[in-house]
C-alpha cells in the first residue's frame, strides 16, 4: 500500500449510461480525497450521483473516465486488493434465503479469504444486538435485524473504510441511534467511514467533511463546519395554520404546518415579525437558531452554488 | 484465530461450500425429485417398449435405457444448478455480495462448475442406483463413465452460468432450458440408438454435441457405441472449451453484472 495515500481517491470519474433515448451522464468529473479517519459524508438529491460514485468504488459499476482508489489500489487494475480494503453496506435489504445469519457471515469472510473468522463473527453479532439470531434463518429476521446483518458482513473483514449507502432509509428511530453510534465508534477505532444520506441531520451530526453532489458534478466540498458557517446565520422557525403573507413566501421554507425564513440579522427578524402581525398570523413555537446543513443543503441544490472547478475540488 | 487466504483462487473454496450446501440445502427439490422422474421414465418407456425395440444384440432396451436417463440427469441438473443460482441471485440482489468481494472470475468459473458438477454427479448417482433394481448393468469401460460423467456435467455447469448471466427474468431462463437444453438432451439418443433414424436425422443428431456425451457414456456400461469414444471424447472436450471460454469470458468483463 503506497504511503500516505488517501483512504479514498475519486479522480476526474466520469460515467456515461448508454440507452435507447440517449446518453445519461451520471457522473461529470467528479474528483475528491477522503483521508484515512475521517468520517465523509456524500449528498445530494435522488438521481444526483452518489449510488453510481459508490457503485464505481465497491465495482459494481465501471467508470467511462477518470480513477478510483482505495489506499492506493485501483479499483478496476487491482481490484482484488481495493475490495478487500472496503465493507459495503448496500441500500437495499438483501439477504440469501438459504442462510442463517452465521452461516452467511462465515460465507462472506470466506469470500475475503479471512477463514477461522467466529471469533470476531461472535464479537459483530454481540455488538449488533444479534447474539441471539445467529442461527435463524435470514428469512426470519424483522427488517431492521436484516439490516444490521449487512453491516456485520460489511464488516466481517475487518476492512479500514466502510461505506452505508443511506444505512437508515426505511429505519426506526431506536435502531437508527443504535447504527448512528456504532458507526461512530467504528470511525473513533480508526475505520474510515463514507456515508450517503438523506438524512441531513445525521450527516451533520456524524460527518466532519461533507460533499455535494448534484446532476452528477460536486457542487459543494468543504469541512461540515465551515459550510454551516458560509450560509445565511440566522433561520426563524415556527409553527402556522394560517397561510404566510405574500411577501415572505419567496425566503420561506413550509412543511406543513412548520415554516422556516431565513434572515441575515436581528433587523430582518423584527421586520418578519411585524409581516406577520401585520398579516393577523400568530406564529407559535418561535424559534430563533443557526442555519442547518438542511437549509445549506437546499440553498445549494437550488441553484445558488455553481459546480467547483476541478482544481478546487481536488484540493 | 482467522487466517487470511490471497490469490486468485481465494474465495473459491467458500463460493463452492456455499454453492453445494445451497442445493444440498433443499436435496429434496434438487436431487430426489429428479431422480424420481428419471425412475419414472424408466417404468414408462422401458415397460411400453422393452418388447419392441432392439437396439444392441446382447442388451435388453431396459438395460439400453439406464445409461441414457442417468447421464440425461447429469446433464439437466448440472446446468440448472448453476443457472438457477445465478438467476435467483441476480433477481433478489443478494449477487451484490459476491460482485464487492475479491473473487476473479475464475474463482467464480471454478466454484460454480464446481458446484454444477458435485449437483450432476450426485444426482446421476441417485438415478444410477434406485435403476441398478431394474435391470442388469455391467460397466465394460469405467473410464469412459467417469470421463463423460465430468465433461458433460462441466459443459452444462459452463452452460448454466453463461444462461444465468443472460437471462434476466424468469421466463428467459425458462426458454433456455425449455427451447434448447431439453430438446438437446431428448434428440440426443437417451431413448434409442441414432443409426435407427432416418439418414437427415442422423446427420442432424451427429451435430448435437449432447449425442456424443450420451453414445460415449453409454460405452462405458456395455463397450459398444454408435460412433468411436476417441470422437466422442474430441466432441464434448472441444464443446467444454469452447464453453468455458465463453463463459470465463463474460465473468471477466463482468457481463450484464456489473454495469
Amino acid at each position: 500500500m503506497p504511503v500516505n495515500s488517501p483512504a479514498i481517491s475519486f479522480q476526474d470519474v466520469s460515467k456515461t449510461y448508454h440507452g435507447p433515448r440517449g446518453d445519461v451522464h451520471a457522473l461529470d468529473h467528479v474528483g475528491f480525497d477522503i483521508e484515512p479517519g475521517e468520517f465523509f459524508g456524500l449528498l445530494g438529491p435522488n438521481g444526483a450521483g452518489k449510488t453510481t460514485l459508490i457503485s464505481i468504488l465497491a465495482g459494481l459499476a465501471r467508470a467511462t473516465g477518470g480513477q478510483v482508489t482505495v489506499h492506493g489500489h485501483d479499483v478496476v487494475t487491482d481490484y482484488a486488493a481495493a475490495r478487500r480494503s472496503l465493507g459495503i453496506v448496500p441500500q437495499e435489504l438483501v439477504f440469501d434465503p438459504f442462510f442463517s445469519v452465521r452461516e452467511a457471515l462465515r460465507i462472506q469472510s470466506g469470500y475475503f479469504g479471512v477463514h477461522d473468522n467466529d471469533a470476531w463473527i461472535d464479537e459483530l453479532l454481540a455488538n449488533l444486538g444479534l447474539a441471539d439470531k445467529a442461527d435463524a434463518n435470514m428469512r426470519q429476521l424483522s427488517g431492521g435485524m436484516k439490516r444490521r446483518v449487512l453491516v456485520a458482513q460489511a464488516l466481517v473483514h475487518r476492512p479500514p473504510v466502510i461505506v452505508l449507502d443511506e444505512p437508515t432509509a426505511g429505519v426506526d428511530v431506536e435502531l437508527r441511534q443504535t447504527l448512528w453510534q456504532f458507526v461512530a465508534r467504528l470511525n473513533r477505532q480508526g475505520h474510515t467511514v463514507l456515508l450517503t444520506t438523506h438524512y441531513l441531520e445525521e450527516a451533520e451530526a456524524l460527518c466532519g467533511r461533507i460533499a455535494m453532489l448534484k446532476q452528477g458534478r460536486v457542487v459543494a466540498l468543504d469541512r461540515t463546519s465551515a459550510l454551516l458557517a458560509g450560509t445565511a446565520s440566522t433561520m426563524m422557525r415556527f409553527k402556522m395554520d394560517t397561510p404566510l403573507p405574500a411577501q415572505l413566501v419567496p425566503r420561506s421554507r413550509v412543511t406543513g404546518r412548520i415554516v422556516q425564513i431565513k434572515a441575515h440579522d436581528a433587523k430582518e427578524v423584527e421586520k418578519v415579525l411585524a409581516a406577520l402581525h401585520a398579516a393577523g398570523c400568530v406564529p407559535e413555537d418561535l424559534e430563533i437558531g443557526r442555519a442547518d446543513l438542511e437549509n445549506v443543503f437546499l440553498e445549494i441544490m437550488q441553484g445558488e452554488s455553481r459546480p467547483l472547478p476541478l482544481k478546487a475540488v481536488t484540493a | 484465530m482467522s487466517v487470511v487466504a490471497t490469490g486468485p483462487l481465494a474465495g473459491t473454496r467458500t463460493l463452492l461450500y456455499k454453492e453445494v450446501l445451497r442445493f444440498w440445502k433443499v436435496s429434496f427439490q434438487t436431487v430426489a425429485a429428479p431422480v424420481l422422474t428419471a425412475m419414472l421414465y424408466l417404468l414408462i418407456f422401458g415397460h411400453v417398449l422393452s418388447d419392441r425395440v432392439k437396439v444392441f444384440d446382447d442388451v435388453g432396451y431396459t438395460s439400453f435405457l439406464i445409461p441414457g436417463l442417468v447421464m440425461m440427469s447429469v446433464l439437466q441438473n448440472a446446468f440448472a444448478n448453476s443457472s438457477s443460482s445465478l438467476i435467483q441471485s441476480k433477481i433478489t440482489g443478494n449477487l451484490v455480495f459476491l460482485l464487492v468481494a475479491p473473487l476473479s472470475h475464475w474463482a467464480w468459473f471454478v466454484a460454480y462448475v464446481g458446484a454444477a458438477v458435485v449437483r450432476g454427479l450426485a444426482v446421476g448417482l441417485g438415478v444410477l442406483v434406485v435403476t441398478l433394481w431394474f435391470a442388469p448393468l455391467r460397466a465394460s469401460e469405467p473410464w469412459w463413465i467417469v470421463v463423460f460423467a465430468l465433461l458433460g456435467a462441466g459443459m452444462l455447469g459452463s452452460l448454466g452460468l453463461i444462461a444465468g448471466l443472460w437471462a434476466e427474468k424468469f421466463d428467459q431462463m425458462a426458454a433456455f432450458q425449455n427451447f434448447i437444453i431439453m430438446p438437446m438432451t431428448f434428440l440426443s439418443g437417451v431413448f434409442y440408438s441414432v443409426h435407427s433414424l432416418p439418414p437427415f436425422w442422423l446427420g442432424v443428431s451427429h451435430l448435437n454435441p449432447f449425442f456424443y456425451m450420451i453414445d460415449g457414456f453409454r460405452r462405458g456400461f456395455f463397450g459398444v457405441s454408435d460412433v468411436s469414444p476417441w470422437i466422442s471424447l474430441a466432441v464434448v472436450g472441444s464443446s467444454f472449451v469452447v464453453v468455458a471460454g465463453i463463459s470465463l469470458r463474460l465473468l471477466r468483463i463482468g457481463y450484464k453484472i456489473r454495469h
